[in-house]
């Protein structure tokens, strides 16, 4: 499996992504430069967390101009998975890719430190092989990650089950003492209609090594492995033969 | 060429981290503030043909429709 992780001026994740994707996972990993035009060839696509084009205006709003992004938009409506990490998530409600943006945290204050997650959708390829209730520990660092929707979206948010991850405590309770950024619902990650894009404010690539404190980032990457292969199995089977092709004339 | 000034603020009811940071600014220096709102002023010179797109400039890009309203001025040199 080929993955591309995205890298606009500002980025400042990107490497470590690349990193985990191909020294911890031994994934085939292409950089790919906010003016590039094309993803063909890759089978995913990563966001990483930053500050790119400095978040002049709002965060994510310039990086959603770049040359980059309508790559990603075809990418994204052909299906294929797309993650955003932090400032990636940023970019894609900034994109509408996803629904909802990001406020500055209600604590006022940039938060950087260790975070629980519950997982809870399956319906997208970073969760699929993660079972429903699962509880991650990774970390956070931003000052804008306060997810806010219209209560009429955040209610269509809930109902078609894009909630992907929600802000808990190490036992799985949600609760506002939680919740370290004042997000609607304790929501920490949202999934589109489809749910191949996925995005979220903790970094799952800064704890995909025990050594690092967590591994448990590394589960989404995993999961999306064994998505894509499970996915490949699936269409070789679809694969029509010449002699089926041969009788049906 | 024409200029204009464009305001944006936070909706109503959309939570203004910033403007309860700087309320409580001005309440450590004593000035009672019964509410503070921050927004961002953005002035821009464009060609006559774009007069009209100000505000799509507005919708699209410059202001997010979801959380901030905005308010376009032209500026009228003195």
């Amino acid at each position: 499996m080929t993955w591309g992780v995205i890298t606009f001026p500002g980025s400042n994740c990107d490497q470590d992504c690349v990193h985990v994707l191909r020294a911890v996972l031994g994934q085939r990993v292409e950089d790919v430069w906010h003016e590039g035009r094309s993803l063909d060839g890759l089978d995913a696509v990563i966001l990483p967390g930053g500050f790119a084009y400095g978040d002049y205006l709002r965060a994510g709003a310039v990086a959603a101009t770049a040359p980059v992004i309508e790559a990603v938009r075809e990418f994204a409506e052909a299906g294929r998975p797309v993650l955003g990490i932090c400032n990636g998530f940023q970019i894609l409600t900034e994109t509408r890719l996803l629904p909802g943006t990001l406020l500055r945290n209600t604590t006022q204050r940039f938060r950087c430190r260790p975070v629980w997650v519950r997982v809870e959708s399956t319906s997208t390829p970073f969760t699929a092989k993660i079972p429903e209730g699962t509880i991650l520990e990774m970390p956070i660092a931003h000052g804008e990650g306060g997810f806010y929707a219209p209560p009429d979206d955040l209610a269509a948010i809930e109902r078609g089950g894009q909630v992907v991850f929600r802000y808990c405590d190490p036992r799985g309770r949600v609760s506002p003492e939680a919740n370290p950024n004042g997000s609607a619902a304790s929501i920490a990650g949202v999934a589109n209609a489809r749910g191949n894009v996925v995005a979220l404010m903790p970094h799952p690539e800064r704890a995909s090594e025990a050594l690092l404190g967590s591994a448990d980032g590394r589960r989404l990457f995993e999961s999306a492995i064994a998505w894509m292969a499970g996915r490949g199995a699936a269409a070789a089977a679809r694969t029509v033969t010449p002699a089926v092709v041969e009788a049906a004339r | 060429m024409a200029t204009f000034r464009i305001v944006i603020m936070l909706k109503p009811g959309v939570l203004d981290a910033a403007g309860q940071a700087i309320e409580r600014g001005l309440a450590a220096l004593s000035y009672d503030a019964a509410q503070v709102r921050a927004g961002k002023v953005i002035e821009i010179t464009v060609p006559d043909s774009m007069r009209s797109r100000v505000d799509e400039m507005c919708a699209r890009f410059l202001a997010n429709p979801l959380i901030e309203t905005w308010r376009v001025e032209e500026v009228v040199a003195a």
